[in-house]
């Protein structure tokens, strides 16, 4: 483990980012930041980047592994939207909230619905639903899908679903309704609880660049409202 | 998730075996560590595997679904020890209650965690720590930690930190921004114990707060550094209970810097702990090769109480299945020698053997090979480097011709 290798890695800060919808919002923040994310890197097979001048390396992850990366150690820090790392439960600091990838976590069901005898809710987010419904006093079942959560209702798989809600188009042309608005969800800033102490000049410094491309972001957007 | 029969090799996921290569390394740092302990004048204590739950149990600092439980023959639930400071206290309380304080004692032995199960999160580990009982100064916190990292230096943990806050500074603030809101104080503090400073910035938003208080509570998230960030935290904080614990903090650090110990540790007082359990100073000890605290400990002057003795106490335990991962390997330098013989010399090589494992001079290991008759001895390689079996020796003595 110790040894030159180990001691360049170390230098480097690691950070971990979702391939795939995430992944143009973030870098597009971080290039507002002053660090040279590239633009596009789901074309290619690479799942590792090395941004020389910037001292980081982005490693490319599939999203509900972030946290699982970052909580190991194996990336210092990490960008995740709030639904994974409510699913994950990981032992991570949870810095910065990015204010992109904004959408909701909701109750869907049919506009006919009528509380069931055996509730059975269908979510990619077993963890987070089954928390809810306790927090509720409700005691569902629930069942975890891979996708296409949409379908359970109609085909009678489960009464309601949990998933996420961007614009609701997905919703209405199943014919579905949103019944409860569970959380905001936006993509977060987390870091390894031993790299937050032992690179805590490096984490300073991005979160600062990261709080101030955000608070530009959001008077811009004051401006034009 | 039901599981089927377990295959001959399989065990429980959360434990592991240490074969000779890492139970030799491990060893090895923990004999090195609790050196290091008794030079400082800790003396050992062993307490046992079980306890009760409903003493040692309750007062341990382990959430109560991580303790393993399981009942004796008459029903009476008993816990697999979770930690070692709960029995230590008992200890101190009931057969050690004659002894004039403080006591100085240190201990070491596997712990049980039911935690879940993936890599890096066992269910049994290792500690080796200490309890400084019955000093509640400045001076006794810096001792445990002056002590920690020399422990940590002795295991041959190059580049490491230990991070140090303090509960009070947190508590003063909190009843001194939000006095009689008791609910808002806690969310704030759960939000800290989480580590969800996105938590603690939305709390804030939605609390009715003095622009100052906001702005105060706000800047706490950053106060991070050397001794400078006392000072800092000094200007903005007005309350007493934060500032006693400002100035204990500061002197912790001067002393620690009267042991040479002052360039490896740093102030977070975002660092909360279990703040139902930790009553003052709390501390935790990292490296850079390894994403997981090696250790860690505080200040628990209200445990003692719970067991008949109230007493101010202090204390941390190494996680030495951790550390084993990023301390440097000590090669043990002893001389591998195998003995080799057949029946008619049998005298002669085992006295051989044991005359060489007495000597004290250097470390050997001995080992004696039986040769029936018949089969031949396949010796390879030479000087200094012999093979037999597939494994490598330093020497080889021969009785068997």
């Amino acid at each position: 483990m110790a040894g030159t290798t180990a001691q360049a890695i170390r230098e480097r800060l690691k950070v971990a980012i979702p391939k795939g919808r995430i992944y143009k919002k973030a870098a597009a923040l971080f290039r507002d930041a002053g660090i040279p994310a590239p633009e596009d890197v789901d074309d290619s097979r690479k799942l590792l980047v090395t941004l020389q001048d910037a001292g980081m390396e982005i490693i490319l992850a599939k999203p509900a592994d972030v946290p699982t990366y970052v909580e190991y150690g194996a990336a210092d820090i990490g960008v995740v939207g709030k639904d994974v790392l409510m699913e994950e439960n990981r032992s991570v600091y949870e810095l910065l909230d990015l204010g992109i990838a904004r959408c909701r976590m909701s109750v869907i069901g049919l506009p006919d619905w009528k509380p069931a005898i055996h509730p059975r809710v269908a979510t990619k987010y077993p963890n987070l639903a089954s928390r809810y419904f306790r927090e509720q006093g409700q005691q569902v079942e629930v069942i975890k899908l891979n996708g296409s959560i949409e379908l359970a209702p109609l085909v009678g798989l489960a009464d309601r679903i949990v998933d996420l809600v961007e614009s609701g188009q997905t919703i209405r042309e199943n014919g579905l309704v949103e019944m409860e608005h569970m959380f905001d969800i936006t993509s977060r800033l987390i870091a390894n609880r031993v790299s937050y102490r032992m690179k805590s000049d490096a984490i300073d410094d991005v979160c600062d660049r990261l709080q101030a491309a955000i608070d530009r972001r959001s008077a811009q957007q004051a401006e034009r409202v | 998730m039901a599981m089927s029969k377990p295959k001959v090799f399989e065990k429980p996921r959360g434990v592991k075996d240490y074969l000779p290569d890492l139970a030799d390394k491990l060893r090895r740092i923990e004999w090195r560590m609790l050196d290091c302990m008794a030079r400082w004048g800790y003396r050992q204590i062993i307490t046992p595997t079980l306890e009760y739950y409903d003493t040692v149990g309750l007062a341990s600092s382990t959430a109560n679904e991580r303790l393993f439980k399981l009942l004796d023959n008459k029903g009476t639930t008993l816990v697999l020890r979770s930690e070692m400071t709960a029995p230590i206290a008992r200890v101190v309380a009931s057969l050690l209650k004659d002894e004039a304080l403080p006591l100085r004692l240190s201990h070491h032995s596997n712990v049980f965690r039911a935690i879940e199960e993936e890599a890096g999160r066992e269910w049994e580990f290792f500690q080796t720590g200490v309890e400084l009982v019955g000093d509640g100064s400045p001076e006794a916190d810096a001792e445990v930690i002056a002590l920690m990292a020399s422990c940590l230096k002795a295991a041959g943990v190059r580049d490491f930190k230990i991070a140090l806050g303090h509960i009070g500074v947190l508590n003063g603030v909190f009843s001194a921004s939000l006095p009689d809101r008791p609910e808002q104080q806690q969310t704030l503090r759960e939000c800290l114990l989480k580590r969800n400073y996105v938590g603690f910035r939305a709390a804030l938003k939605g609390m009715d707060l003095s622009p100052e208080a906001r702005t105060n509570l706000e800047r706490i998230l950053r106060l991070r550094g050397g001794r400078e960030v006392c000072d800092e935290a000094l200007a903005i904080v007005g309350d007493e209970t934060s500032r006693t614990a400002l100035a204990h903090l500061r002197d912790v650090w001067d002393a620690l810097k009267a042991y040479g110990v002052g360039d490896t540790v740093m102030i977070d007082l975002t660092m909360i702990g279990n703040f139902t359990y930790y009553t003052g100073l709390i501390f935790e000890g990292y490296a850079a090769d390894l994403g997981f605290p090696l250790c860690s400990g505080g200040r628990y002057d209200n445990l003692l109480a719970a067991f008949g003795r109230p007493a101010p106490a202090t204390g941390f335990a190494l996680e030495t299945n951790r550390i084993v991962l990023v301390a440097d390997d000590m090669p043990k330098d002893e001389r591998r020698v195998l003995v080799l013989y057949r029946k008619p010399r049998r005298e002669e090589a085992l006295a051989r053997a044991m005359a060489l494992r007495r000597e004290t001079e250097t470390a050997v290991a001995v080992e004696t090979v039986f040769m029936p008759d018949g089969e031949t001895a396949d010796v390879s390689g030479g000087e200094g480097q012999w093979v037999f079996r597939g494994r490598r020796y330093d020497d080889v003595l021969r009785f068997d011709e």
